[in-house]
Formats: C-alpha cells, structure tokens, sequence
C-alpha cells in the first residue's frame, strides 16, 4: 500500500517536471537544458514575492508563471532562435543558459536551507494506513489537471492544434500558414510555464535549493529519452516506470540510488532501444 | 578616395601548393614562415615556469596544462571524429581515481601510476563507452553527459573510493619543475602528435567518419572499430590530466568528476577555433587564468564561463585560431578598383 | 546464361512502419551483366539497393552472393565480400580534396588484400593509387582537379567520385544508384564508355536509373519495379514492349515518347 501511494506521488512528480520538457522538445525539437534553471527561478521568483514585496500566494504564483514563461520565451526569441536546428549547438547553448542561470541564483546568494515555500494547504490525512500530506494530494490532483489539461488543448483549441500540426510535420505546417518561430516561441512559453507549474507544487515539500535545478533536468531527461523523446503519452508512462522503480529501489535497496535508477534508466534505454519505450509506433499520433 | 572605388583584396600567400597542407618551400624565408609560429608556441609554453615567479600562478599553469589536455582531447573527438561527448569529467574522473589507487594502495610512485592511469584509464573509458557508440549526433552527447554524474552518484551511494571523502594521500612531484616541465612536454607531445595523426591515412578515415560514416560502411570499413580507437585516444589523454590533477592536488574525490572539467574544455576549444587542434590549447591559455581571477567571486565564474560558451555558440563564431589562421596566409591591401 | 548466378535476391520483403516497400522480389544478377532497376519514384529501388547492401535489414527472404548468404551482414560484411554501392545523394568526404577522399577505401581491410583497383597483390603507396583510379575514372591527371576540395568540385566529377570510390575496393559487384541523374547529356554520353569498360573488366553492374534511353543501350536485362513489386524482368526490347510497363509509367501512353 506504501509502495502504491508513494509510487503514484513519485510517478506524477516525475511526470510534471519532464512535461515542459517533453513538450518543447515535442513541437519544436528543441531539447530545452535550461528547464532546470526555469523550474529553480520560478521558485525563487515566488518566494521573492512572497517575503520581500508580501504579495499573496495566489497572486505571487501566477506572476511568477507568467515571468517564467516570458523568460523562456525570451531565451527563445533572442538566442536559441539564431542556432535552431543545430542540435548539439542548442543543448551546449541552452546548458550554457540554464548554468548561468543557476549558479548566478547561488552566487547571488540563494543557498542553504533557508528558502522555502508554505503549502498550499498544510496537514496531512491517513489514506488506508498511510500518512499522506495534501501537499502531495494536490501534486497528484495538479498533475492530473496538468495532463488533462494538455489533451483538451492540443486537441479542441485552435491554437493547440496548430502546436500539434507542427509536432508532426514542421513543413507542411508552414505551408498551411503556421508561423514556425511563432509556435516555437510559444511552445517555449508553455514549457516554462510547465516548469514554473512543477516548481510550485513540489517546493513546498522541501528547500528551494539550486542543486534542484541540475536533479529536475536529469530527471526530465530520463522520463523522455525512456518515454521516447517528444512523445508526452509515452513521458507519463515512462514516468510511472521509472517512479515506481525508484520508490522499489529505496524501500528494498537504499534511498542514494534512486538518482542513479534515473541516470541508469537513460543510459540503458539509449543503449538498447534508442527511440524509447513507447517510441516510434505512436510518434505520429501523440507527439504534443 | 576612400569608400566606393577601393576594396579589400585578399591573397594567398605564394607557398601553398595544389591542396591545404602541401608546400613548396624555396629558401630561409618561407621556412621561417611555416616555422615560426610553432616555434613561439613551443617556446612560450616552455619559457612559462621559468617567466612565472608568484607560487599562485605557478600552480595555474599547471592547471592550464590539464585543461589544454582536456580541451585537446575533446576538440579531437568532436572535430576529428564527430563524435561530441559532453562528459569529459568522466575520464578525468577514471583517470584520477585510478591514478590515486595506483599510488596510494599499490605504492606507485607517479613516474609509474600516471602512465598506467592515462592506458588503464582509457581503456577502462573505451569499454564503458562502447556500447554507447552507435548512437548518433545527440544522444550520444546526452548519453555521455550523464556517465559522470552516474559515476558521481554511485561512488556516493557505494561508499567506495572514500566515498564523499575522497582518496587523501596521494604522493605529490618531487618539485614544481618536474610536474610543470613533464606536463608542458606531455602536452606538446600529444599535441603534435596529434597533428600529426590527423593527416596520416588512419586520421583520414577518422575523419571520414564524421564527414559521411555510411560512405565508410559502404568502403567495407568497420566504422566501431575506428570510433572505439579513437574514443580510446580521447578518453587516454583526458585521463592523463586527470592523473596529473590527481597527483598536483594530492587528493582524488567526487570533484575530480565535477563539471568544470566537461565545461572548461568545450568553451576552451569553442573560444581557441575546434578543429585546430592548437586552438584549444590556446583558449585553455586564455581561459583559466580568467577563470582564476574571477576565483575570488565565487560561482560567478562559472556564470563567467558559460555566457562566454553560449555567445561564441550562438554567434558561430569561427574562433580565435582559425581566424588568426586565415589571417597569416592571406596577404590583404587595399586596391583602386 | 551459364553457370550459376553472381547475386541471387530471393523473395525479399521490408516494411517501413505500415508502409510495404519490398514484397517478395526476386531476381537474378549473372556475372558480368548490366542489369537496370527502373521503376517509379516510390517503387522501391533505393531499398532494394539498401536491402542487398545491408543498409536496411530486411524482414524476410534471402539474398545470396556466390553462392554464400549475405542478408541482414553488417554494411562492411558485405563491401568486404566485394559487393559496393553508390549513393544516390553524393556524400563525398567534403573536407578533403578528392585523391584524398579515395585514401578510406583503400585503407579498408579488402583493398589491402586486393592490391586495391587493379590488384596485383601489395597495394602501393595510396595517394598514387588514389590518383591513378581517378585519371582512370575521368579526372584529368596534369590538371588541378583531383586536388580540389571535394566540396569545390561539380557534379559530374562528384558522380564519377562515388564510382571511383567502389572502385577502389576491386569490387565484383557495383550497385549505382542513379549514377546518371543530374547530368546533362554529354556527361552522360562521356560515362556510358566507362560503364562498358568496366563490365570488359568483369565487374557487374546494378544499375537503377530514371534515364531510360542511356540506361537501355548498355543494359542486358532490366527488371521492372512497381509498388515494392516485381513488375516484369526481361531484356531491354522485352520491357519496353510490355503494356504493363507503360501503364505503372504513364497511365497508359507510349513508352517511347519518354525514352
């Protein structure tokens, strides 16, 4: 019962910090290394408002998800723009970015245990045997929106469908008159917006720490290269495997390796079936 | 008459004949043209311990030595090879630990522990990399950029090595001479040496593999076998670094798998000019005496590093070599038109 | 036709997702023919050029080269046993000049064991061997090109390249993928000569080819592909006579007006 309750929590966790990943990397082929960076900011971002400008929680959340997005879309628009398509040049650049980023946070003086983010609702309640707090509720209750969310958008919204057209085939999309840079500039938005969401709900678990931007990126890596890279059914998947999997190996083996399960589940899915495991077959279906 | 009726004209210099790399050299002069910048090169960094007096800065040049190794070796598999690994820290890492162990259980003193760190340690690196090699373009380099943090979370997790700790103990040079004079010439040699691969007939084919490897298949070359020789090159001479890291700072961790040591070496062979082989080196020159005055300013300086990456990226810049290259066999005036 | 076959292509098949490219083609190539692959675009050639080369594995069938199987070796297996092909996008080594680009074939295990074009066992220094392939194959000795940057140099020499660089592995079999595409008509006229020198000196050509009124004065057999099938396979007067031909072209028009 342990293992269930905890291993959903990890899966959807898992899931809400690869999305924005997955769906950049989905629509514009751009495999995005700032997320980390993108998720760590909007937290200190939050907490910035919250203590020294006392602005209320709700309201501190969405402004930080705008100035999230707006960051991402501007990392689009004035850099990565210039070397699209250049594969390896973006993930050096956009490292490069989510490095400075992170460790200007750290030099700035945002380290230790200090920051943190309140819940959004404190307590916690006894689900067939198991302590679980809302917090957690609400990351499972969030990641399902999340999800939903996503389907209804890429499949009833205008503009949805356009992101969708574009995941599947750049070219045509262009000739029926989708602006490409547009749509990557948008889909850019909505990743970090989908970072700064992931960071929202799962700080208040811990510290805001700047070690948690490289551990988000790793983990975003490892839920899409295992879920086949730019399919977002198969990074939920992927992320219920490797959640699982994680919370296996620190109730039967010990908790350090549940970072080296995530690196190994990388390592090995490339080695042995590169498009990943639910790669491929549905990559025409499913991309955003 | 300044502007519209006069243009820049660019001209080669006489020497070069038919293709690149052939000359036909007629007296002092032009010999003196091909050889002098090689020989400030070998002089300068051979003059460098003997210019430097502060202990400070003595330490640097070693550190710039190890870089320059690094830089070297990632600038030959990503420019020679195409093969672009993000990992360097990891063969630091191997080589440093193994070169530690050697030392500090076995009692080897680093005469011994550095050679068969840089051949045990690039053998090890080759067979932990083999079955990543035919992975194309990015998956190799996302591939490779999670090998040391693997390595990282595993020594952590498994105690091993002295875990967080580290390896303390490991015998240092005799004195500075020694570890600044063996790397300067270790450096040169594997930098020449280098060169000199390149344009022989097996460099040919390293190069043919990244130009078009199915081209190769199709000349009944077996392409893992050249891929695994060169990973092995690569991953020896960033051993070697990581050996003499090891035995400089007297002490092998977790940091040694740091990502400084993937970093520095990209932006070094970035802002140097990739595919020179002498430009990396020279942006390791440049580069980590900035990055050690910027020492005092804590993380900034990999703030420092990484913009300086990303701007020489974004704006594809060529870099300083290959510029500066350009540059000397090119007569250039201005003529009436 | 004698003895037993060079290449025998057995029933082969290779799917591409939902996508049939090859179902069930056989045929057999002889020593020392000349046998075209037309069809149109989309019927399956280049796969059936990278189904026989190991480019593609294939799903089912079997392809043998005297008399030994080679379906699904490793692409340089196959090269090895002496079986090269050209590739219908010219992917030469760009960065290098083009007597350079041919120093990787000879440098592979086969042209050190043949003596390389030519045999005549030790294999000579290569750059020479390098030049003499190319003067052989059209590129003028004295003159600047066969030390130009392979990226500076136009088509026709680039095709002539991709032929070189098979040649250079004393190969038995070459499979050209439209060798002849992109030149113009006196290119053409200036290669049909070497295509005929080199079956004189008992290498066999696979030649899949859109110009059909070149392909159609050297060829001795020609098979018909259409849809990832056989269509037909008969001699060059035989497919050109044949209905069906005319009808996967063109609808149903006459065939002569486009060769």
């Amino acid at each position: 019962m342990e293992i269930l309750v905890y291993g959903i929590v990890n899966s959807v966790t898992l899931a809400l910090m690869a999305l924005g990943f997955t769906l950049v990397y989905g629509i514009s082929g751009l495999p995005n290394f700032a997320h980390g960076a993108l998720y760590v900011i909007t937290g200190f971002i939050v907490w910035s408002l919250l203590n020294t400008l006392k602005v209320p929680y709700l309201a501190a959340v969405i402004l930080a998800l705008l100035v999230t997005g707006l960051i991402g879309a501007a990392i689009y628009y004035f850099i990565l723009i210039r070397i699209r398509g250049m594969a390896t040049s973006e993930i050096i650049a956009s490292y490069a970015i989510g490095l400075a980023i992170l460790e200007g946070l750290r030099w700035g003086g945002f380290k230790g245990m200090t920051y943190t983010l309140p819940a959004f609702i404190p307590g916690s309640l006894n689900l067939g045997g198991v302590e679980i707090d809302y917090q957690r509720i609400v990351v499972v209750l969030l990641g399902a929106a999340v999800m939903g969310g996503l389907w209804l958008f890429t499949h009833y919204n205008r503009i949805g469908l356009a992101l969708r057209g574009m995941a599947q085939d750049e070219r045509a999309a262009m000739m029926l008159g989708i602006d490409s840079d547009r749509m990557a500039i948008l889909s850019m938005f909505l990743g970090s917006v989908l970072a700064g969401l992931a960071a929202v709900a799962l700080l208040p678990l811990g510290n805001i720490v700047v070690e948690a931007g490289y551990n988000v990126l790793i983990m975003a890596i490892a839920v899409c290269i295992v879920g086949g890279l730019g399919s977002w059914v198969g990074a939920v998947l992927a992320a219920f495997v490797i959640g699982f999997a994680q919370i296996l190996t620190v109730v039967y083996l010990e908790p350090h390796f549940q970072m080296v399960v995530a690196i190994l589940a990388i390592i090995v899915t490339l080695i042995l079936k590169p498009s990943g495991l639910f790669g491929r077959q549905k990559e025409l279906e499913e991309r955003v | 008459m300044a502007g519209a009726d006069v243009r820049k004209e660019r001209l080669d210099r006489g020497i070069k004949v038919r293709t690149s790399g052939i000359y036909a050299i007629s007296g002092g002069k032009e010999i003196g043209y091909l050889i002098l910048p090689r020989l400030v090169l070998i002089a300068g960094l051979l003059l460098l311990p003997l210019v430097v007096t502060n202990p400070y800065w003595q330490r640097v040049i070693s550190i710039v030595g190890i870089y320059a190794l690094l830089a070297l070796s990632f600038d030959f598999l990503t420019h020679y090879v195409g093969l672009v690994s993000l990992g360097g820290a990891f063969f630091v890492g191997v080589g440093g630990y193994l070169a530690a162990l050697l030392n500090t259980k076995l009692g080897l003193s680093p005469l011994f522990s550095i050679p068969l760190a840089t051949v045990g340690g690039g053998l090890f690196c080759t067979l932990a990399i083999l079955p990543c090699l035919p992975l194309r373009g990015v998956y190799f380099s996302i591939v490779t950029l999670m090998y040391p943090l693997l390595a990282m979370r595993v020594i952590e997790a498994l105690n091993i090595f002295g875990g967080t700790e580290g390896i303390m103990g490991v015998a240092s040079f005799p004195n500075r001479w020694v570890e600044q004079y063996s790397l300067i010439v270790v450096l040169l040699l594997a930098l020449f040496g280098l060169r000199r691969l390149v344009n022989t007939d097996l460099g040919l084919v390293f190069r043919a593999v990244k130009d078009n490897d199915q081209a190769v298949k199709a000349s009944g070359i077996n392409i893992t076998h050249y891929k695994t020789l060169a990973v092995f090159i690569s991953a020896s001479l960033a051993c070697l670094g990581g050996a003499y890291l090891v035995h400089i700072y007297m002490w092998a961790g977790i940091s040694t798998l740091a990502l400084d040591f993937s970093i520095i070496p990209i932006a070094a062979t970035v802002i140097g000019g990739g595919g020179t082989l002498v430009g990396p080196v020279l942006g390791a020159l440049i580069l980590v005496p900035i990055s050690e005055l910027l020492r005092a300013f804590g993380t900034l300086r990999i703030v420092f590093y990484a913009l300086i990456l990303m701007a020489f990226i974004v704006f594809r810049s060529e870099g300083i070599m290959v510029y500066a290259q350009r540059k000397y066999h090119q007569f250039e005036k201005w003529v009436q038109v | 036709m004698s003895g037993p076959p060079l290449l025998e292509v057995q029933n082969i098949s290779k799917a591409f997702g939902g996508i049939q490219a090859l179902s069930g083609v056989s045929f057999n190539v002889h020593s020392r023919d000349i046998f075209g692959i037309i069809g149109p675009n989309g019927s399956g050639k280049t796969t059936l050029v990278n189904s026989i080369t190991g480019f593609v594995r294939i799903d089912s069938g079997k392809v043998n080269f005297q008399g030994r199987e080679i379906s699904n070796l490793p692409p340089h297996k196959i090269a090895d046993l002496g079986v090269t092909r050209t590739f219908q996008i010219m992917r030469p080594y760009y960065s290098l000049p083009a007597y350079k680009n041919l120093i990787i074939p000879l440098f592979s295990p086969r042209a050190r064991r043949t003596g390389g074009w030519r045999g005549g066992g030790k294999l000579g220094d290569r750059d020479t061997v390098g030049i003499d392939i190319l003067e052989e194959i059209g590129f003028e000795r004295d003159s600047q090109v066969p030390y130009k940057l392979a990226s500076t140099l136009p088509t026709g020499y680039l095709k002539r390249l991709e032929l070189a660089r098979c040649l250079a592995l004393r190969p038995e079999l070459i499979l050209c993928d439209e060798v002849f595409s992109g030149l113009s008509m006196s290119e053409i006229a200036s290669m049909l000569p070497l295509i005929e020198r080199l079956q004189m000196e008992g290498i066999t050509l696979i030649m899949i080819e859109h110009r059909l009124k070149e392909l159609f004065r050297v060829a001795n057999r020609v098979l018909v592909m259409n849809f990832g099938q056989k269509l037909i396979e008969g001699s060059p007067e035989e497919v050109m006579a044949d209905p069906k031909v005319k009808e996967a072209y063109l609808g149903s028009e006459d065939l002569s007006d486009y060769v």
